[in-house]
């Protein structure tokens, strides 16, 4: 087991967020998150890379509890959060936007910025283009290249899809399958529950704040509940 | 029936954004016109007013207003794109600026001049250099580590500087309370910069972690708490009274016995000396990891976080170093001018070195020295021009008309220059999915 949630509780002031969520990701999976607006999905990936504390409950990554660990050294744990909203640094060019990603290292990071470049060639392109100029399927790549750069065992993706053209969608899915196909763990937080099912091996269903389903991603895809609730289709 | 006649509206001659900058160029012609004028050094303001206004010489003014409008709003395209002429200039030059060999030549000339010139000038504007230009320009380069690079709002920057003033009263013994041990207040400064960078600390480590606006709001605070406790606490800071008889500096080493006494020149020199030790220091952060992560920072902190900037290290870090500089500003100023009174240390002064450093181009330590000493420079010229009573409206006026023309400031940082141009061409806000401020954040 690469990633343990157990009985997380998370609240904004007063009001709770998460109510006691637990699941699994286990190394080389690709695990999807779904539910509606406002469900907790975003809170549960902040969570996790220690952006927000979580009042109750235990996180542990490799064995290792994580739930009190800063931001900062998640990357150095082997975590790469790519957030809801892209977040990319809008006047560092695409080159300088990548670097950051490695920012915890000294090193060599040509190597890594190659791989990246290999996945999304337009940012080769673009690398002296300011990231706040790119469009926005561009963004969303780059802030995926971004994470990339740390070198993470487990990659936290939030809404990839969000605000992007079918097609653009596409390509983002499958460039996620060949990073999950190199060897990162990959957990995926998304509304377009159909493409995420059809990516994923397993997947939960989140509903304000607590875990109502868990299976494999094929039997999530057709289950009559997820089908009507996700999927806009009438129950048959 | 609205949309039409808004549309008709737009279309009137007189709100076509061209013709309305008619007017900004006449008053600046105006402007202009009454400060080289005669002016009314002699009494009330309107005097200025009538000899400049009324007279004929104001007319060439407001047509050489009108002149650079036509030039530049109907000299084509290519003109009207580059605006003012400073900004053909800077751009030119920009491409060569970035020749290590051509920036490090013009720094040294420019060192040169700062270092000779001074030998030639009256006694009087010794003074303002020692006392005023120096003092601020080491004041501003340290408060744009704060806000230029690292993007915090400090508006209690000039309570630093009074603990460096204050510091260097206490260890020379000038203080209602004593010191266990009196210094020269040369070896005050490093005490005065250690004591500026714990209060910063102190004040910083648990309100650096809320966001950027707490920050402002209990700066704000801390200078209002700094001024009142040295303007009320008599048995301590001597209250307004103020304090005198500060020593000068001196050196008594081995067979060197030197003085720094009145004359302002080698207290210039010294100044200099720290400005050019500081620019250097700060220049060389600014291109290491840890400018790197100031800009992460100021970009987008949850991002910066997230990509592994221990974020609230490095805004402890920008916060202390420019609490520091403030200090040692403190000790220099003390020593020189040898009084120090409350008044020096009011919010006025911090929003003056904010305004130095907006004025002279945010995040570039080159801008915002020469917007420094420009600004301090200005209202003395001023004072032989009009009347000195008035010379801060024209102080006024110009900041205005500068934020209007070149709100990036003299020299803008590469940076800073592309956030206007990103804010121009309304970038910032086209992109809903941008960074929103306001997510709780802990580390
Ligand atoms: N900073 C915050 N302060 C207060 N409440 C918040 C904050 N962020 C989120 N919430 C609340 O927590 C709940 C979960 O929000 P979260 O962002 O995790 O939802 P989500 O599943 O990611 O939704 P979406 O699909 O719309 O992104 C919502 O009710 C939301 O209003
Ligand atoms: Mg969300």
């Amino acid at each position: 087991m690469l990633l343990h949630v157990e009985d997380v509780r998370v609240a904004y002031g007063g009001i709770e967020a998460l109510r006691g969520v637990s699941f699994d990701v286990d190394e080389g999976e690709i695990v999807t998150l779904l539910g509606a607006n406002g469900a907790g999905k975003t809170t549960t990936l902040r969570t996790i890379s220690g952006l927000l504390r979580p009042r109750a409950g235990t996180i542990s990554f490799d064995g290792q509890r994580i739930d009190t660990v800063p931001a900062h050294m998640m990357v150095r744990l082997g975590i790469g959060h790519v957030p809801e909203g892209r977040r990319i640094f809008p006047r560092m060019s695409v080159r300088e936007n990548l670097m950051m990603g490695a920012y915890h290292r000294g090193d060599d990071t040509e190597a890594d910025a190659d791989r990246v470049f290999e996945l999304f060639p337009v940012l080769l392109e673009r690398q002296g283009q300011d990231g706040g100029t790119l469009s926005g399927g561009e963004q969303q790549m780059l802030a995926i290249g971004r994470a990339l750069m740390g070198r993470p065992r487990l990659l936290l993706l939030d809404e990839p899809s969000m605000g992007l053209a079918p097609m653009i969608v596409t390509r983002i899915f499958d460039i996620i399958r060949e990073i999950n196909q190199q060897g990162t763990t990959v957990l995926l937080v998304e509304q377009n529950a159909a493409q995420a099912l059809r990516l994923a091996t397993r997947g939960y269903v989140l509903e304000t704040g607590e875990v109502v389903m868990s299976d494999d991603a094929s039997k999530l895809l057709a289950d009559d509940r997820i089908r009507e609730a996700y999927l806009g289709e009438g129950a048959a | 029936m609205t949309t039409l006649s808004a549309v008709a509206r737009r279309a009137r001659w007189w709100n076509h954004a061209r013709v309305r900058r008619i007017g900004a160029y006449v008053f600046a012609g105006i402007v202009v016109a009454l400060v080289t004028g005669p002016g009314g050094s002699e009494g009330h303001y309107s005097n200025g007013l009538r000899h400049g206004l009324l007279a004929p010489r104001v007319i060439p003014f407001i047509v050489g207003g009108l002149v650079v409008w036509a030039a530049v709003e109907l000299g084509g395209r290519q003109l009207y794109r580059v605006r003012p002429l400073v900004t053909t200039v800077v751009s030119g030059s920009q491409r060569r600026w970035q020749s290590p060999v051509v920036r490090l030549v013009s720094y040294g000339l420019l060192l040169v001049v700062a270092i000779v010139y001074p030998m030639h000038i009256s006694e009087f504007w010794r003074v303002v250099a020692a006392n005023e230009i120096a003092i601020y320009v080491l004041l501003a380069i340290g408060l744009n580590v704060v806000i230029g690079f690292a993007g915090l709002l400090d508006l209690g920057y000039i309570a630093f500087f009074a603990i460096g003033a204050y510091a260097t009263a206490y260890f020379t013994g000038r203080l209602p309370i004593h010191a266990p041990f009196t210094l020269n207040p040369f070896l005050v400064i490093p005490l005065a910069i250690g004591l500026a960078l714990i209060s910063g600390v102190i004040l910083g480590f648990p309100t650096l972690r809320l966001r950027g606006d707490y920050l402002a709001i209990v700066t704000l605070g801390f200078g209002e708490i700094v001024y009142e406790f040295a303007k009320n606490q008599q048995g301590i800071t001597t209250g307004s009274a103020g304090v005198f008889n500060i020593p000068h500096f001196s050196i008594h080493l081995l067979d060197i016995n030197y003085d720094w006494g009145l004359p302002s020149l080698p207290y210039y020199y010294v100044s200099l000396g720290f400005i050019v030790v500081v620019m250097f220091l700060f220049s060389r952060l600014e291109n290491s990891r840890v400018g790197r992560a100031w800009t992460a920072i100021r970009e987008d902190e949850v991002a910066a976080a997230a990509t592994g900037v221990a974020t609230l290290k490095y805004k402890l870090m920008a916060f202390a170093i420019g609490a520091s500089t403030s200090g040692l500003a403190g000790v220099l100023f003390a020593s020189k001018v040898g009084s120090i009174t409350p008044d020096a240390f009011t919010l006025q002064y911090s929003i003056l070195v904010l305004v130095l450093v907006i004025f002279g181009g945010m995040g570039s330590i080159a801008g915002v020295a020469l917007g420094a000493a420009v600004l301090t420079w200005l209202p003395e010229l001023l004072r032989t021009h009009v009347n000195p009573q008035n010379r801060f409206i024209y102080f006024g006026m110009l900041i205005i008309i500068m934020m209007i023309f070149r709100p990036q400031g003299l020299l803008p940082s590469r940076r800073r220059a592309r956030e206007i141009r990103f804010a121009e061409a309304g970038l910032e806000g086209a992109d809903a999915l941008g960074p929103t401020p306001g997510s709780g954040l802990t580390s």
